[in-house]
């Protein structure tokens, strides 16, 4: 039951962040600090959610690192969010089939 | 001038749902793992439609959490699309009504917000249906085919799909570092202090949903104090 109420939850809230300000925002925010910290919360969410979780992702620390590894290599050449995702993936699943035999 | 229509919205959209299917499917395989039922998932992908937010909300869900944590995080962590959808109110053609902006404001998410922002011209209604389609097809698609097909798997495949999200994550966090010092400013503070809370056991009656919710915050406070954004940069 309670698993209902956390969907309603994470649904209303993230449609009403999208819907109220398409719908009825008219103008533009012009303080500083609060662009600066809207423009700065999407990276800074997403890192504190990559780092320490992603070396935990594959429930082994050797082939997450690979994985690390490689996302940020191909992170760093701007490569596109599929092939970086792809990269991991496959980076952490070689290694954790090359490991055993070490 | 208003010539885009729900064919071009549909082509534009491709790309990104042929690559939201894939990263579902690892983020569905990863949710089951933390104990959250498959049909749950495949409703929570289609109402969502958000990766981030997906990945912090099971976590809350699977510890357990608060109803006001789950909403807070999510709020926290979505607030970007509360920039992008007043970004994208610039550029909507007059005949938009409020039933069609309400109905479009659905598919923002980063990638549909950034293809749609650099569309040259005003935004049609048809067009930014269009556009949202194939995402968001492929991002339920890709959750129904992760939850229940992922077990057929073998094990070492579907334990290396955990990483999947947090590469996307990373392809979204390192061009950005690169491009501007602000951007890994708050990466930095947020993930030291991040690390702070997780691991000092002072923190350690704090739950994962607050502490995303503290170090993000505080994190991007610090950049917006130490490198200000000037006006029209926040766009982005």
């Amino acid at each position: 039951m309670k698993l209902y109420l956390y969907l309603l939850v994470m649904a209303g809230v993230t449609y009403l962040i999208r819907m109220l300000p398409l719908a009825f925002f008219r103008k533009k925010i012009t303080n500083p600090f609060l662009l600066g910290v809207l423009h700065y919360m999407p990276y800074a969410v997403l890192g504190t959610m990559t780092v320490p979780a992603i070396f935990t992702s594959t429930g082994e620390p050797i082939s997450a690192v690979a994985g690390f590894v490689a996302a940020l290599l191909l992170g760093l050449k701007r490569r596109s969010l599929i092939e970086v995702a792809l990269a991991a993936t496959a980076a952490a699943y070689v290694t954790s089939l090359v490991l055993p035999l070490f | 001038m208003e010539a885009y229509g729900y064919r071009e919205g549909l082509r534009d959209g491709l790309p990104i749902g042929l690559g939201y299917l894939s990263v579902s499917f690892g983020f569905a395989i990863w949710a089951v793992k933390q104990g959250i039922p498959g049909l749950i998932l495949v409703v929570l992908s289609g109402t969502n439609l958000t990766s981030a937010g997906q990945v912090a909300g099971v976590t809350v869900m699977a510890a357990g959490g608060l109803l006001v944590e789950l909403a807070l995080t999510e709020l926290v962590i979505n607030l970007r699309y509360a920039l992008m959808s007043v970004t994208l109110t610039q550029k909507l053609s007059p005949r938009f009504s409020l039933l069609q902006r309400m109905a479009a404001s659905f598919f923002v998410t980063d990638e549909i917000f950034a293809v749609a922002s650099t569309r040259r011209g005003l935004l049609t209604f048809p067009y930014m249906m269009g556009l949202g389609c194939l995402p968001w097809i492929g991002w339920t698609l890709g959750t129904a085919l992760g939850a229940f097909a992922g077990t057929l798997l073998p094990a070492a495949l579907s334990a290396a799909l955990g990483i999947a999200i947090y590469g996307m994550f990373m392809a979204i966090l390192v061009p950005g570092a690169l491009e501007e010092k602000g951007v890994l400013l708050a990466i930095c503070a947020s993930v030291a202090l991040g690390l702070i809370l997780r691991y000092v056991p002072l923190f350690s009656f704090l739950s994962e949903g607050f502490v995303i919710i503290i170090s993000a915050v505080a994190g991007a406070c610090v950049a917006a104090w130490l490198k200000p954004v000037k006006a029209g940069e926040g766009d982005a």
